[in-house]
């Protein structure tokens, strides 16, 4: 399981570094996108992938009988993915911002600030 | 319990809740950013003195023992950078009373400064590595904002790179935690560099460094990833501008220090080599850059490239000399950049333009303006007695020591280049007679009148007063340095510090 979604990881790091390399600017948002699915997924596969038992100490003992879940790496997914929202939410307003002001989506004609 | 070293993210993250709330009352916004930074550099004095007397300070989020929590630390690099951050952000907050533009203020820009300050002030006192990414996220979504302020052409342009290279960086950031964790099942730094010593496969430990090598060289712009910050730099307002060459690299330089000096130390001859050679590049490509440039903050931006380099070198070669010379060019250049950059936006203010070729005649009317260019300039190209020489010095005779003495003559020439490119300017733009197709030349005569004219000079001043002081009073600030160095070669203390539960 953990080699199949190493593969899937991988292509998803690939897939995403394609579409940013591509000259559309919305597609080079589809490949942030992707990216920080990659690096979530990335960050879930690494952990672990364990079928445990939630990580709750039951009533009275004082410590964990058999194995349980790691539930960090989903409380750091879920971090990650909630700031990756508010940024690709920043990042959409401005993609269609650059749109309008700049009149194309191709990134090859933004050199302006390039030398 | 230590409330010193929670009031630097306190305080801005209050400030910028209040300026939220007082959205329609730009007056009181104004008046609370200066209260606020002033009070971030009073909280960062507070810090550094009892960092210095205690060694570090540690405080446990939740009260949760420290591995399981996240912690606060503060080690004497941490608490230096938090009270530069209380300079810079104090010298801004004036500056933009009478440089931010009235649109702007309506639209955030108080609360995103705020929400900046925070962020940066989060990642150089955070002990814990996932922490260090939310805390970036944090700086990075406000300098995000804050850039875009404004909406012009070239902002838009310049952000998209800006915002594309960031996000990159954090994701290969996050993916770096991510197979850290997977391999010493922790995310406390201290705990981390006691753990990574002992993982099955070393290998894959100096390949994760490089992730983070990588990821902290995007953000830090350093060779080759670091087009998008001149693409960049020059296009919001100035303040903004100055605000974000000050303090946002040298985020990045600050955790490159970090990572590598506590956590990544087992391949020292592999990791600090390719280090070694991405300053020196770093340097040269930065300062060649600059020399093709005519535009004001354009060149400025390619210097903060080439500057990186020098502390990038500081931490390459990783000596104790290296680590000093590394630590007080990071003081040096925060204060010397952001004053640059202020006074370009003053000769912006007088004739309208970045361009060099549209500027000239400041000297004959302005001399006094003259000097105070002079000052920040000469120091960045490291003419004795001002605080660049000293830091450019150390830097050298650390690489000279250690037989580096190939990147010792690159440092040297950028040293000469750097001089050539502030000559440059110095001679455009203060020196030669202003071109006749200026018709607005009245401006200068200081025929304008503006809001709050001394709002502009004050932080110049008082920038240019500090590096002054840095030079001729060096010997303090060497000390200070030199027991930062100390702590960053002896990860062991801070380990101690932080699990050994001492301080409190």
């Amino acid at each position: 399981m953990e080699t199949l979604m190493a593969y899937v990881v991988g292509l998803l790091f690939t897939a995403s570094i394609y579409m940013m390399l591509r000259r559309s600017i919305v597609k080079l948002v589809i490949g942030l996108i992707i990216l920080s699915n990659a690096a979530n997924l990335l960050i879930f596969v690494v952990a672990g992938l364990t079928r445990g038992a939630p990580p709750l100490i039951p009533e009275g003992a004082s410590e964990i009988a058999g194995s349980v879940a790691d539930p960090l790496p989903q409380a750091l997914i879920l971090t990650a993915i909630v700031i990756a929202f508010s940024v690709l939410a920043f990042a959409v307003v401005l993609i269609r911002r650059a749109y309008e002001v700049v009149g194309t989506d191709d990134l090859d004609k933004m050199k302006d600030t390039d030398t | 319990m230590n409330p010193e070293l929670v009031l630097p993210i306190l305080i801005p993250l209050t400030a910028g809740a209040l300026s939220l709330a007082f959205w329609r009352s730009i007056k009181l916004q104004r008046v609370l950013a200066v209260i606020a930074t002033g009070l971030l550099l009073a909280a960062g004095i507070w810090l550094l003195r009892s960092t210095i007397a205690h060694g570090f300070l540690v405080v446990e989020m939740g009260s949760w023992p420290a591995p399981f929590s996240i912690v606060l630390v503060s080690d004497v690099l941490g608490a230096i950078m938090i009270v530069l951050t209380g300079i810079i952000g104090l010298a801004i907050a004036i500056y933009s009373l009478a440089s931010t533009p009235k649109g702007h203020e309506k639209f955030g820009y108080y609360p995103l400064m705020h929400l900046l300050l925070a962020g940066v002030a989060g990642a150089f006192l955070t002990g814990d590595i996932f922490n260090l990414f939310v805390w970036f996220e944090v700086m990075l979504l406000a300098s995000f904002a804050l850039l875009t302020l404004g909406g012009e052409r070239a902002q838009m342009e310049g952000a998209i790179k800006y915002v594309t290279l960031n996000l990159f960086s954090s994701a290969i950031f996050l993916s770096a935690v991510g197979l850290l964790y997977g391999m010493v099942g922790t995310l406390n730094m201290a705990d981390i560099a006691q753990k990574v010593n002992s993982v099955d496969d070393p290998g894959m430990v100096t390949v994760v460094s490089l992730l983070f090598m990588v990821s902290f060289g995007i953000k830090a712009a350093a060779f080759p990833l670091f087009f998008w910050l001149p693409a960049s730099y020059h296009t919001p307002q100035v303040a903004v501008s100055a605000l974000f060459a000050g303090l946002l690299t040298k985020v990045g330089v600050y955790a490159l220090y970090r990572v590598f000096t506590l956590i990544f130390t087992q391949d020292v001859a592999y990791t600090h080599t390719i280090l070694l050679w991405a300053a020196a590049f770093t340097m040269l490509t930065g300062v060649l850059g600059a020399a093709a440039q005519f535009e004001f903050r354009r060149i400025l931006s390619f210097h903060i490239v080439s500057q990186i380099g020098y502390m990038l070198l500081g931490l390459a070669l990783f000596t104790p000399l290296a680590l000093i010379g590394g630590v007080f060019y990071i003081m040096h250049h925060i204060i010397v950049k952001t004053n640059l950059f202020l006074v370009s936006g003053i000769t912006y203010r007088l004739l309208g333009s970045y361009e060099l070729k549209d500027l000239g005649g400041v000297y004959r009317q302005r001399p006094y303006l003259a000097l105070l260019f002079l000052i920040p300039a000469l120091s960045l190209a490291g003419i004795p007695p001002l605080s660049g020489f000293f830091a450019k010095f150390i830097v050298v005779r650390a690489s000279l020591e250690a037989s580096e003495y190939v990147v010792s003559a690159i440092a040297l020439l950028v040293g000469l280049l750097t001089l050539y490119s502030m000559i440059k300017i110095w001679a455009e733009v203060f020196w030669k007679k202003l071109p006749d197709h200026i018709t607005d030349a009245s401006r200068l005569n200081g025929e304008v009148k503006d809001r709050n004219n001394w709002a502009y000079y004050v932080p110049v001043v008082g920038l240019a007063a500090c590096t002054l002081i840095i030079g001729l009073y060096g010997q303090p600030i060497y000390a200070l340095a030199e027991t930062a160095a100390d702590q960053l070669m002896n990860p062991q203390l801070y380990i101690e510090a932080v699990l050994g539960g001492q301080s409190k």
